[in-house]
């Protein structure tokens, strides 16, 4: 028998093996797509962060409705300039293979994701920690300047660059997780390995089979081990919605983490009650190339963003009801309040087409001298819907759409290119605040696609940053948003929404504004 | 024959490495690279990254480091899933592929020549008309439309079969994969048969055969079935290759960790790595099935063999 041979038997073996052992309480998720890794410090995907966030566990972490608990650390203190935070770890917090989780763990982590050498997606995430970004471009080569200090064992002091309202909220990504230190060094890269890896989450991996599923089971190191109801979850992948909604069907999967929009009318008559809909922290929306004229004339600008009938988009096109957008903030993200709107937002959608063609007439165009725009988008059947509805609802101002699809790397390189007149975009938040919104409008900053620069909102961006009183904070990045609507520095289109379907016998799933939904939280009925 | 296998092979050495070489630089010329997303990496972490997979290099440079990596069996690192080298990944996913491929083949070999042989004895009457119909329907339906009508009937209405998954690997789980995946080449494989049945029926050492009183079944078997083989023969060749390289809906449909899928994924991540260790995994596969069906020829046919 070969080497191939072996591992596929044992690995045929070992699924059966725990099909039996965990049947009852093994909770089959839908996950989409194929994780690049299991080590935190390689992932970039939500389909990736539902896996890590179950494996291991950073110094605060998720409550089902997604606001920051202690985790790890059981408390922690902040100084009065709100740059020093100083944890205090949690007593009898284990590793997986029964070792004690050390602030060193944490401080080795946070200077290996910065680590130019390790070349982490989303070192960039933890960059407000002092010194960070120099050490992550190679300018400290020296990594105990970081702003990380182990006092003792059980106490952690993380120095901020600055004053962060949203620090708490960025260490429940899966970028501030600790690593076990012991098994890093032993090993390697192949730590990660199955086999190989310690966790410190309440789950363990047991399996990986790429393309296929990763198997997690309950972590008996863990602090609350024994309040857990799921014995261990399989993340399975499948990229095919249609697939996946049948084998939910047939009761397969116990939660799908996305649908096809298509289907959800369907399953409101059929699957009542299990499709769950809900406001999501993510905003789609069309950037405009403010370089490139005629769209560098504000009113051209404005006239395209007045002319679009959000109202009809979610209910209508989409089918899954995503609410208008006439903010750049989605409403309900933290340390916020209630956004800053377009001053049109509340025109009937007659005066509003009416106010755009007066306009682009004042910008030059009409019915003898038409606007001709470039409407690109990546593929996707949503994506072309929506570009096809909007280039109608442009129509009647007299403006001929040319519609260009091309594949996501190449669209998203055109865009950074600064290669497109109009573009689909969309921006899900990675931590819960304001900042990581309005950040996108800043100049020079890569995902600015637009290009739209204005050194009065990079003026009020960086005050709001600077400022420790979150009330103060959030009256400087509404001016600035406000600014930034008002120039229709961009086209917001629509608030994302979740979509995922969950199975009755599932308890203890909450809706959130992150979709974050760890399996700590789920219990299952016989 | 084995000096003929042997000079087969050595002259796919050049071919496999224009493809390689073609294949690198078209790869490296299409627009966006590995790590560009609808989430743009600030500029220090893509240099990082750029740095960590040698991209930062000229392309000549890029492009000797890899053959001189390939010359050493090191098929090279993966960007989407850095937890397995290029090499590990086309392991781990070649013993479902081949498991699923290997018995569409077969199931495509037993219908489609027992379905042609009978086709060619009751020609143009209903039992033929009958099967050629049911045969005709897996030939124009596309696999990606008959595998969610399966799904829906045996696995979710009928609650059968399970609808996807490798699950434990049980053989009720691969059922409606090897029926999708054997369907089409089952279709084309009875159609080649039958046509070949027919023309060798009406030769003579068949009338002969018939003529001294054998019974059409064992005329069939013992003389008509082996010359109408030449056809079928050449067909396995390319349908073994589709099936084993062709399987990608079918394992994206049903959610089958196999090699299928990888291709079209690395393509679209522009996962180079990837996409040039499938290439080169699928070329060497494609040869060596090439090379069995020309023995299989020669050992039917006497003419080839004493060439």
């Amino acid at each position: 028998m070969n080497h191939i041979t072996k591992k596929f038997l044992a690995s045929a073996m070992l699924g059966t093996l725990l099909a039996f052992s965990a049947h009852a309480a093994t909770l089959n998720i839908h996950n989409g797509g194929d994780p690049t890794s299991l080590d935190p410090q390689k992932l970039s995907g939500d389909w990736e962060n539902r896996i890590a966030g179950d494996i291991f566990e950073g110094l605060v972490t998720e409550d089902a409705k997604d606001n920051p608990i202690p985790a790890q650390a059981e408390s922690w203190t902040v100084s009065d300039d709100g740059k020093v935070y100083t944890f205090k770890l949690r007593d009898g917090i284990k590793w997986s293979d029964g070792q004690p989780v050390t602030a060193g763990d944490f401080v080795f982590a946070l200077q290996r994701i910065m680590d130019p050498k390790n070349a982490a997606d989303y070192a960039y995430l933890q960059s407000t920690i002092k010194n960070a970004e120099k050490i992550n471009k190679g300018e400290i080569t020296d990594f105990n300047q970081l702003g990380v200090k182990a006092i003792d064992d059980k106490t952690l002091e993380i120095t901020l660059e600055n004053p962060t309202p949203y620090f708490i909220n960025a260490l429940m990504h899966y970028t501030a997780y600790p690593l076990p230190k012991h098994v890093v060094e032993a090993k390697g890269q192949d730590w990660v390995k199955i086999g190989n890896i310690v966790t410190n989450g309440p789950y363990k991996p047991t399996e990986w089979v790429p393309g296929s599923h990763v198997t997690t089971v309950k972590n008996d190191q863990w602090y609350g081990v024994k309040d857990l109801k799921i014995d261990g979850a399989k993340f399975f992948v499948l990229e095919d919605q249609e697939a996946a909604l049948k084998r939910y069907r047939a009761g397969e999967f116990d939660i799908l983490t996305d649908f096809p929009t298509d289907q959800y009318e369907w399953m409101k008559t059929n699957l009542p009650g299990q499709a769950h809909v809900a406001p999501f922290a993510g905003l789609y929306y069309y950037v405009v190339n403010s370089t490139k004229p005629p769209f560098s004339d504000k009113r051209v600008r404005q006239a395209l963003s007045m002319a679009i009938n959000r109202e009809v988009i979610g209910p209508q096109i989409l089918g899954t009801g995503e609410l208008p957008a006439y903010s750049w903030v989605p409403p309900g993200t933290a340390n916020y309040g209630e956004p800053a709107y377009v001053s049109w937002k509340d025109m009937p959608y007659g005066e509003k087409v009416a106010e755009a063609k007066k306009l682009l007439q004042e910008a030059g165009f009409g019915p003898d001298k038409p606007l001709h725009a470039v409407l690109s988008y990546n593929t996707n059947d949503n994506h072309k819907r929506i570009a096809v509805a909007i280039a109608s609802m442009w129509k009647p101002l007299g403006v001929n759409v040319e519609l260009v699809n091309a594949e996501t790397k190449v669209h998203y390189d055109q865009m950074q290119r600064g290669q497109v007149e109009i573009g689909r975009a969309g921006w899900l938040a990675d931590y819960n605040d304001p900042d990581n919104f309005l950040n996108l409008l800043v100049t020079g900053v890569q995902m600015n696609y637009g290009r739209w620069s204005n050194p009065e909102y990079d003026k009020l961006i960086k005050e709001g940053n600077a400022q420790t009183d979150l009330a103060k904070r959030a009256e400087i990045f509404k001016k600035a948003e406000q600014l930034a609507l008002d120039e229709s520095a961009a086209m917001p289109i629509y608030y994302y929404v979740s979509k995922n379907v969950v199975s009755p016998k599932i308890e203890g799933f909450v809706d959130n504004v992150q979709d974050i939904h760890r399996t700590r939280w789920l219990s299952m009925k016989e | 024959m084995i000096k003929y296998a042997l000079r087969r092979l050595l002259s796919t050495i050049p071919v496999l490495w224009i493809a390689v070489t073609a294949c690198f630089f078209v790869l490296r010329l299409a627009p966006g690279g590995p790590f560009d997303g609808e989430r743009p990496l600030p500029p220090v972490i893509m240099k990082n990254l750029a740095a960590h997979y040698n991209l930062d290099k000229p392309l000549i440079q890029q492009y000797l480091i890899y053959v001189g990596d390939l010359l050493k069996g090191d098929l090279g690192p993966s960007f989407a899933s850095e937890d397995f080298t290029v090499g590990q990944q086309i392991m781990i996913g070649l013993p479902y592929t081949f498991t699923i491929g290997t018995a569409a083949f077969l199931l495509a070999i037993l219908v489609g020549i027992t379905v042609g042989c009978l086709g060619a004895l009751y020609q143009n009457k209903t039992p033929d008309y009958v099967l050629g119909a049911l045969i005709l329907i897996g030939v124009v339906l596309p696999n990606f439309l008959i595998a969610p009508i399966l799904q829906l009937v045996f696995g979710i209405r009928l609650a059968w079969l399970p609808v996807g998954g490798w699950g434990d690997g049980s053989f009720k789980f691969l059922i409606m994969p090897i029926v999708v995946l054997a369907l089409p080449h089952a279709g084309r494989i009875s159609r080649i048969t039958r046509g070949s049945m027919i023309e060798v029926m009406s030769q003579n050492f068949i009338r002969t055969a018939k003529a001294k009183g054998i019974g059409a079944r064992l005329t069939v078997m013992r003389h008509a079935l082996k010359p109408a083989m030449m056809p079928v023969v050449s067909y396995l060749g390319p349908a073994a290759s589709y099936l084993l390289t062709g399987s990608l809906v079918v394992e994206s449909v049903f959610g089958l960790p196999g090699i299928g899928r990888y291709f079209i994924n690395a393509a679209l991540n522009r996962d180079y790595g990837m996409v040039l260790g499938t290439v080169i995994f699928y070329m060497v596969l494609i040869v060596f099935l090439n090379l069995l069906v020309d023995i299989a020829y020669a050992w039917l046919d006497p003419k080839v063999r004493n060439r």
